[in-house]
């Protein structure tokens, strides 16, 4: 699947000209709120009409002002979730998954039956939206899109009104679709622990414009960007190779080394996708001992970025992966930090950013 | 109380002009509220006006404009006559126009203010789900504006019910054919010795409209649970 958007819209004094190509799996719109991200979903859904430009689904143009090709909503086979839901709220959960069947050849029962299981929508199907709670409002919403049998899924924002915990429970099962149905997704969010935790690539948007593109691990470790919306780091996919019960701990292996980490759910052999902060990483020319840190890494300092604020991102190859290291510039003079340098890198808390990446 | 023969052909009469006043109005109705309420056209303000004109013209006035238009000698009646074989003055069927008319401005105003009140992002939501322009306007507009067509259908038929002016304007007071309620109660009035038989028509009309007020609440509320999305039963 590709997708290809180049448009340009002027939305009052707010100028959205965006032009990027997402491939397979999911791609995360992410931005400031503001930025642009929900018109350039609906510009491909065909709820906004962009002034100028051109849009394609693997190759199908829904959108090309030049050909004067302008494919309506209902016939672009585009699912879209919606920050709010948008359930329908005369018809219960039944009716609602049901709806998308009505202006197609209707959906095969086990099509039906297996987006129900997917999303745990079996308790909810006889009830009316007014009483569900927003997360399971939000799983009825991503199955009604689905059960439309979509060519693209559009996410907008879907756990934006939820609360943490909420949050959490949707995601887990947004998880699970990408995994398990192939569709592709655009999602767009201005969380980073989403972002990292569900894309492949990542088009970051900022004032109605596109800044990066690129897979997930480059352009969200790119701590030139930071100032834009979020925090440098680094993200490393790994595996886990051994789990600790007892001490609720588990070893992952990367390309270079190994970490400990708490609380993973994830079985012996599962890819797991973990962030590590630069604020969170530490640098020593020894290798400490006598420290209650759990992850020393040895590497080579690849890169000493330049001083912004008083501090420094240093960039450390650590076997085929590079971290991060926000430090002084103290540090950095007094350590004599430079390109070449062999150092260790202390690593004070690594989180959990996606279970399950890569195909299961 | 029991009715007389006589009554019950009066209430017979009335109920049959109100409810096919209602009925033959109401997809109208749904109609002109749909573009007041969406649809932007030169023209809008004064269509708005003609609309709203037999709300605030006094009803003799409607009578007799409808009977110059549909008399057998109008522009519309004759025509309606000649080619058809139509005829609507001095029959019931006119009684039932001149009901309809008076009641439509009260039916377009509750339909098209519900049809305003529709959150317009449960349309597009249907339209991303593959349902064109008419599918929206059946499957989401409609339902959604149950509560709305119900208030309206409810006082254009209290309306038609109690219509005066214009019936008899425009189709007379006939006994057995355009002599409804409220003529007949008139009418009873003007008899020597028709007091009694007056004040037993008035109770039936207040009873006629009591039922009708207590199910259009029952239906109104109904629907608006199902427009907010709660349970049938009310659960929360």
């Amino acid at each position: 699947m590709t997708l290809t958007v180049d448009i340009e819209r002027r939305l009052g004094a707010f100028r959205l000209k965006t032009a990027f190509e997402a491939g397979e799996g999911v791609t995360a719109l992410f931005g400031r709120s503001g930025a642009g991200k929900t018109s350039i979903v609906n510009a491909i859904a065909g709820i906004l009409r962009p002034d100028r430009g051109r849009i394609e689904i693997n190759g199908d143009t829904v959108f090309d002002s030049e050909r004067g090709i302008d494919v309506r909503t209902p016939r672009r086979r585009i699912g879209y979730v919606f920050q709010e839901g948008r359930l329908f709220p005369h018809l219960n959960v039944r009716q609602n998954l049901r709806y998308a069947g009505l202006f197609s050849r209707g959906t095969p029962p086990s099509e039906f039956a297996h987006v129900v299981e997917l999303l745990g929508l079996k308790d909810l199907l006889d009830r009316r939206p007014g009483n569900l709670s927003g997360g399971e409002k939000q799983r009825v919403a991503i199955g009604r899109a689905l059960l439309s049998r979509p060519r693209l899924l559009l996410l907008d924002e879907p756990l934006a009104s939820l609360d943490a915990h909420r949050k959490g429970e949707v995601l887990q099962y947004i998880e699970l679709m990408r995994d398990e149905i192939k569709v592709p997704i655009v999602y767009v969010s201005h969380s980073v622990e989403e972002v990292v935790r569900l894309a492949d690539t990542v088009v970051l948007i900022s004032a109605g414009e596109v800044s990066a593109v690129g897979a997930a691990e480059e352009v969200m470790g790119r701590s030139d960007l930071r100032a834009s919306a979020f925090e440098g780091g680094a993200v490393i996919d790994a595996k886990v190779i051994e789990q600790d019960m007892q001490h609720d701990l588990a070893t992952l292996a990367f390309d270079g080394g190994t970490l400990v980490v708490t609380n993973v759910d994830a079985l012996i052999g599962e890819p797991v996708r973990v962030r590590i902060r630069a604020r969170d990483v530490s640098i020593a020319l020894k290798r400490p001992e006598a420290i209650s840190i759990q992850n020393i890494l040895a590497g080579t300092v690849r890169e000493v970025g330049a001083e912004r604020g008083g501090t420094v991102d240093v960039v450390i190859a650590v076997g085929g992966v590079l971290l991060r290291a926000r430090v002084t510039q103290r540090a950095v003079d007094h350590l004599g930090l430079a390109p070449g340098l062999a150092v260790h890198a202390l690593v004070k808390a690594v989180s959990l950013a996606r279970a399950g990446s890569g195909s299961l | 109380m029991m009715l007389t023969a006589e009554e019950c052909e009066i209430l017979t009469l009335s109920m049959r002009v109100a409810v096919w006043a209602v009925l033959v109005s109401l997809p109208f109705a749904v109609a002109v509220a749909y573009a007041l309420a969406r649809l932007d056209f030169p023209g809008k303000t004064l269509f708005d006006a003609t609309v709203h004109l037999p709300l605030v013209l006094p009803p003799v006035v409607v009578g007799y404009v409808l009977l110059l238009l549909l008399g057998k000698r109008g522009p519309v009646g004759s025509f309606l006559d000649e080619w058809f074989g139509v005829v609507v003055a001095f029959r019931w069927t006119g009684a039932a126009l001149a009901a309809g008319i008076m009641g439509f401005p009260l039916m377009v105003r509750a339909i098209r203010l519900s049809f305003e009140s529709i959150d317009r992002k449960l349309e597009s939501a249907a339209s991303t789900l593959g349902a064109g322009r008419v599918g929206v306007f059946l499957t989401v507009t409609l339902p959604l504006a149950l509560p709305g067509i119900i208030t309206g259908v409810l006082l254009s038929f209290a309306r038609g019910l109690g219509e005066f002016g214009a019936t008899i304007t425009f189709v007379s007071n006939i006994p057995g054919e355009t002599r409804t309620l409220p003529l007949a109660i008139y009418t009873l009035t003007q008899t020597p010795a028709g007091d009694a038989a007056a004040l037993r028509l008035s109770l039936v009309a207040v009873l006629l409209s009591l039922v009708a007020l207590y199910v259009s609440e029952v239906l109104v509320r109904r629907a608006a649970r199902r427009v907010r999305g709660d349970d049938a039963d009310g659960r929360h």
